[in-house]
């Protein structure tokens, strides 16, 4: 089954409301929605006896110890049942009858009910937690072989942010990454790419390559300029189902040896061009979650890893980055009772001017490109790209103190 | 350890407050009809009770604590029963011991349930945290969704068909067209049953229940108490009690049923032979096929074989779920705890009218409850005999 | 009747006009461009704070972000090194007498259609004052190149090696102050030509003017509509503590029966 591109809307008709599966969970059930937002399968096991649990819980089924920790997990199992949901009281699902579910045994132990996509009963099923349109973390249960159109399925499309025969827009086509970028949203199957351009009347660098490409418009767009935001939005708002904010300003420097000038700049960009393309294109895009087929679905923006814990080399820029993290994680929140998808992609340094006297690796424009774009097929929320970042991310996870007296100079 | 017997103990003045789709009465309303209800029958004032037992989904905010204040009860053994399907032979056998044990002269076993608009939905919603977790997601089909994937396997485990099921849902909506307070009054075909349309493969719409509103209530007292009011009653023979059991079977087959069924029959001192009628918990009818195998009327797997072979209607050799069970009637909450264990009181007292069957002496209960997450999680058994 | 009343009589009868010599502040104005290392003239920036509405139901008002030397705008002797000790060097010392002024406009645009580089020297400098008379003592001398009607890319013009536009020779400068003049004003982004880095001293309007205590305006225009000489410059900077310059409104009174 391949999915066809929608076709042009009848302006008679009113458009459809986003509703969203529900999405109450227990504290301890909401460890699912943290693997599912970084694209990992963990389930808690018992640190005492090893049991595998499921569904989430606060003590050990097998021993009673409550000292359950989240380990990924063998995402592999066999479907035991399978039905087709034909009548729901939900809302959210009576939209999308009938829907595929069943019971898996998972090779772990536990058995778990799950979205079927493209599986019977029977039939041994590799399993993925991914965010729903809830914004919460559910089983989906598909083959082990992954087919070039498994993500049309429509299970996978109603919870997914994929970029097939969806309209993007990038904020900033001067960021290296953009070309790169617009090639992968291509490969995937976008249907049309806008890149804003940052302060237009000076011709930015590499913006002369963009022009004249296939189903790319650009447009002025300046995240530091209300106006320019309000006028793009008013003229391709209702057309933007994936926004990637790629604007970026960025100088070296810590705190102490400047002043506040470039971090003002920083700030102006990174953070609150930010909040402000969220308040220019965010309420338009919320009430197109249920817009059919190229239904608005994520708002991406890029982040230094170091939003995570500052390298103190890039101080300000770090602070502004913490600062962007902070206001993508109010965003999530207040997109959430529209469905909209709030995804982080944390980045190491990039192979760029400001990071040229770093020693490697560095993330190149490509492969950051590539991570944005394989994070919006899976759904992601956070998405780390490269090896700097997801170490980075592993180890302020663990232990975030520790982290911060190992980059400014403790470790040996 | 042998079990004591319930001796001196009985069950008595079984009632239905009769059911409706919709209401916009309170769970408190409906208990406090069934309550009324069973203590007009005996001739008691509220104040001559003492104990009471309640099962109900839709108090809240109020417990069975706040119906004391409530109703104007004052008691010295107050049970709340959580457990749905299992609830009215769960309420029986312990308001039993209470009196057997001089804890409680009279209790009174009350279940019922509101259904506004709307309610079924929001009850669903929150029902359990395993269900928030890990079921309501994944399409939100509530029981139906979880009821066929076991029918789906158990299908495809025993070679079950469709039609086997169907036979008890046919033979249940006859009984049901002879009892006034069934909410389904159109017969049921095979046919219609097969031609149904499909609510969540492969149950379709006569595998499941229609939710309503109702209550269910019955008074248990020491036999000399019963005697000296004149009232028809029922002995309990036997009864067990099982929570979470067979936790590994990846699928629920089987039930509690099976794990202490053999302790039952011991302790009643009968055989599945020398039931005269059966009533399980339908809420779908492959429940009630399993509860068939599980309490020893044939085979694990037999089940469908068996269904084809005997007449589950109330003139049949095999008569069960005789006021038409859930399927017919409705499942009014909690109530539908209790519908079995009402009707099998009615049964062996020869009260149950148009419904009854012929030299009813030895009646077997079986309750089933609680969806937590994949399965029903409460069962229970109770073989009563009528007093004659 | 006093000269004050003839000049509003003129004024309201016009046979004295007002030009305004001003840019629109515009988020697209173009500012001046530095190496990304160095900091950067902000651009300039309107934020809502209220429209008639929950932030203020009965008004409207922004917030600006600016640069002193954004958009047409006012540099004072402090705004360079060579300036930093000047008394009264800074926009709000300066005396508000030096704030009107006589002003001279020497015609470059044939010269600077054909030449982005277009340099104004002494030769040029001369001819004018051969032709409209000696440049006087306290006039603010500018530079008209019709560069005001270029705009974005093409007014910045931008190239690898750096911004192309006209300017003076440092030695024009020197002539300049020799005849003590004022200030300084063009229709680029700056009072130094495009290339001036490369000059000795580099940026020498800078250098060399504000060296002097004199000043500057940038990012003027309609100059095309000033006499060479008789107009009366307006060009009073927002009087900002320490300010090294300012955004303004310049405003040019010139006699009725010109264009």
């Amino acid at each position: 089954m391949t999915l066809t591109g929608p076709k042009k809307k009848d302006p008679q008709k009113r458009t459809i409301v986003p509703t969203l599966p529900p999405a109450t969970r227990s504290r301890a059930g909401l460890g699912l929605s943290v693997a599912a937002a970084q694209g990992r399968f963990a389930l808690q096991h018992c640190a005492e006896c090893g049991a595998v649990q499921y569904p989430p819980r606060d003590a050990c089924h097998a021993c009673l110890s409550h000292d359950l920790c989240w380990k990924d997990t063998q995402p592999y199992g066999k479907v035991l049942a399978e039905t087709r949901v034909q009548a729901s009281p939900d809302p959210y699902f009576r939209e999308r009858l009938p829907w595929r579910m069943g019971s898996v045994r998972l090779t772990a132990g536990p058995v778990v009910l799950a979205h079927l996509v493209d599986v019977r009963r029977g039939e041994d099923v590799q399993v993925e937690l991914r965010l729903d349109r809830a914004g919460q973390g559910v089983m989906i249960a598909r083959p082990k072989e992954r087919s070039d159109d498994m993500e049309d399925d429509p299970v996978l499309r109603a919870m997914g942010t994929h970029p097939k025969h969806r309209r993007i827009l990038i904020s900033d086509a001067t960021h290296p990454v953009a070309r790169p970028l617009i090639d992968a949203l291509f490969a995937a199957g976008a249907a049309h790419v806008f890149a804003g351009v940052p302060e237009m009347w000076r011709r930015p660098h590499g913006v002369s390559a963009l022009e004249g490409l296939e189903n790319v418009s650009l447009l002025p767009l300046d995240v530091t300029d209300p106006q320019s935001l309000k006028d793009a939005a008013s003229e391709i708002g209702g057309k933007v189902d994936i926004l990637i904010n790629t604007a970026r300003h960025i100088r070296p420097g810590g705190v102490l040896g400047q002043d506040t000038t470039a971090a003002r700049d920083e700030m102006e960009v990174n953070a609150l061009g930010l909040m402000r393309l969220a308040q220019a294109f965010g309420p338009g895009m919320a009430a197109r979650t249920a817009d059919g087929v190229n239904s608005a679905a994520a708002f991406v923006t890029v982040l230094s890893a170091h939003a995570l814990s500052p390298d103190p080399a890039f101080g300000a820029f770090n602070a502004s980055q913490a600062a962007a993290r902070s206001i993508a994680q109010t965003l999530r929140a207040e997109f959430a009772p529209s469905g909209l998808r709030v995804a982080c992609v944390y980045t190491g340094p990039t192979e760029d001017e400001w990071h040229q006297s770093l020693p490697p690796p560095k993330v190149a424009p490509k492969t950051l490109a590539r991570s944005i774009v394989d994070g919006l097929q899976k759904g992601l929320e956070d998405i780390y790209c490269g090896d700097v970042a997801r170490d980075l991310a592993e180890r302020w996870r663990s232990d975030p103190g520790l982290l911060e007296r190992e980059i400014t100079g403790g470790g040996a | 350890m042998t079990r004591a017997p319930y001796d001196g103990v009985v069950l008595t003045c079984p009632v239905t407050v009769p059911y409706v789709r919709y209401s916009n009465e309170t769970a408190h309303w409906w208990i406090a009809r069934g309550l009324r209800g069973a203590l007009d029958a005996a001739g008691l004032k509220p104040a001559q009770i003492d104990g009471l037992s309640i099962s109900s989904f839709t108090l809240f905010p109020d417990t069975p604590v706040g119906l004391t204040q409530h109703l104007g009860l004052s008691l010295r053994y107050l049970d709340t029963i959580p457990m749905g399907g299992a609830s009215g032979v769960v309420a029986a056998r312990r308001a039993a011991r209470a009196v057997q044990a001089g804890d409680a002269d009279i209790v009174a076993c009350v279940a019922g349930d509101a259904n506004r608009i709307d309610s079924f939905r929001q009850l669903l919603s929150a029902f359990s945290r395993f269900s928030l977790d890990a079921s309501y997601p994944y399409g939100f089909g509530g029981p139906n969704a979880t009821f066929s994937l076991i029918m789906d396997a158990y299908m495809a485990e025993y070679g079950a068909t469709r039609a086997d099921f169907g036979r008890i849902a046919v033979a249940q909506r006859a009984n049901a067209l002879r009892n006034p307070h069934a909410l389904m009054k159109k017969p049921l075909s095979l046919e219609d049953y097969l031609g149904a349309r499909m609510i969540s493969d492969p149950v379709a719409l006569f595998d499941c229940v229609m939710p309503c509103a109702g209550a269910e209530a019955f008074l248990v007292m020491r036999e000399d108490e019963a005697i000296r009011r004149n009232l028809p009653f029922a002995r309990i023979r036997g009864t067990i009690e099982r929570h979470n059991a067979f936790a590994d079977d990846p699928v629920q087959l089987r039930g509690g049923w099976a794990m202490d069924i053999d302790t039952l029959y011991a302790q009643a001192g009968c055989a599945p032979q020398d039931i005269d009628l059966l009533q399980t918990y339908d809420d779908y009818p492959v429940i009630s096929m399993m509860q068939i195998e599980d309490l020893g009327f044939c085979e694990k797997g037999a089940g469908a074989e068996f269904v084809r072979a005997h007449d589950l209607t109330i003139e049949g050799d095999f008569p069960h779920n005789t006021s038409g069970g859930q399927l017919s009637v409705g499942q009014a909450g909690a109530a539908g705890g209790y519908l079995g264990m009402v009707e099998a009181i009615r049964q062996v007292t020869a009260q149950a009218g148009p419904t009854q069957v012929k030299d009813a002496r030895l009646a077997m209960v079986s309750g089933f409850g609680m969806v937590n997450y994949d399965r029903g999680v409460c069962s229970g058994v109770a073989i009563l005999e009528g007093a004659s | 009747m006093s000269v004050l009343d003839q000049l509003t009589g003129a004024l309201a009868g016009g046979d004295v006009r007002v030009v305004d010599l001003t840019h629109r502040l515009d988020p697209d104005f173009p500012v001046i461009v530095l190496p990304p290392e160095f900091g950067q003239c902000a651009r300039f920036r309107m934020e809502e704070v209220s429209a008639y509405d929950h932030r203020g139901p009965a008004w409207k008002w922004h917030n600006l972000t600016l640069n002193e030397h954004t958009g047409t705008h006012f540099d004072a002797p402090i705004h360079w090194v060579s300036g930093r000790d000047w008394p009264n060097g800074a926009v709000d010392e300066i005396p508000a007498e030096h704030l009107i002024g006589p002003v001279c406009v020497i015609d470059c645009s044939a010269g600077a259609a054909q030449d982005d580089d277009f340099e104004l020297t002494p030769e040029i400098i001369l001819e004018w004052e051969a032709a409209h008379g000696p440049i006087p003592a306290g006039a603010w001398v500018l530079m008209r190149t019709d560069w005001s009607l270029r705009a974005g890319a093409d007014y910045l013009n931008m190239a690898e090696d750096g911004p192309h536009s006209p300017g003076p020779t440092p030695d024009a400068i020197r002539l300049l102050l020799d005849r003590d003049i004022r200030g300084f004003g063009t229709e680029c982004v700056g009072t130094d030509a495009g290339q001036g880095a490369h000059y000795d001293p580099p940026y020498p309007a800078h250098f060399l003017l504000h060296g002097a205590g004199k000043y500057g305006l940038q990012c003027l225009c309609n100059l095309d509509r000033l006499p060479p000489r008789g107009a009366v410059l307006i060009a009073p900077p927002l009087k900002i503590r320490g300010g090294t310059g300012s955004p303004l409104r310049v405003l040019a009174l010139i006699p009725g029966g010109s264009k």
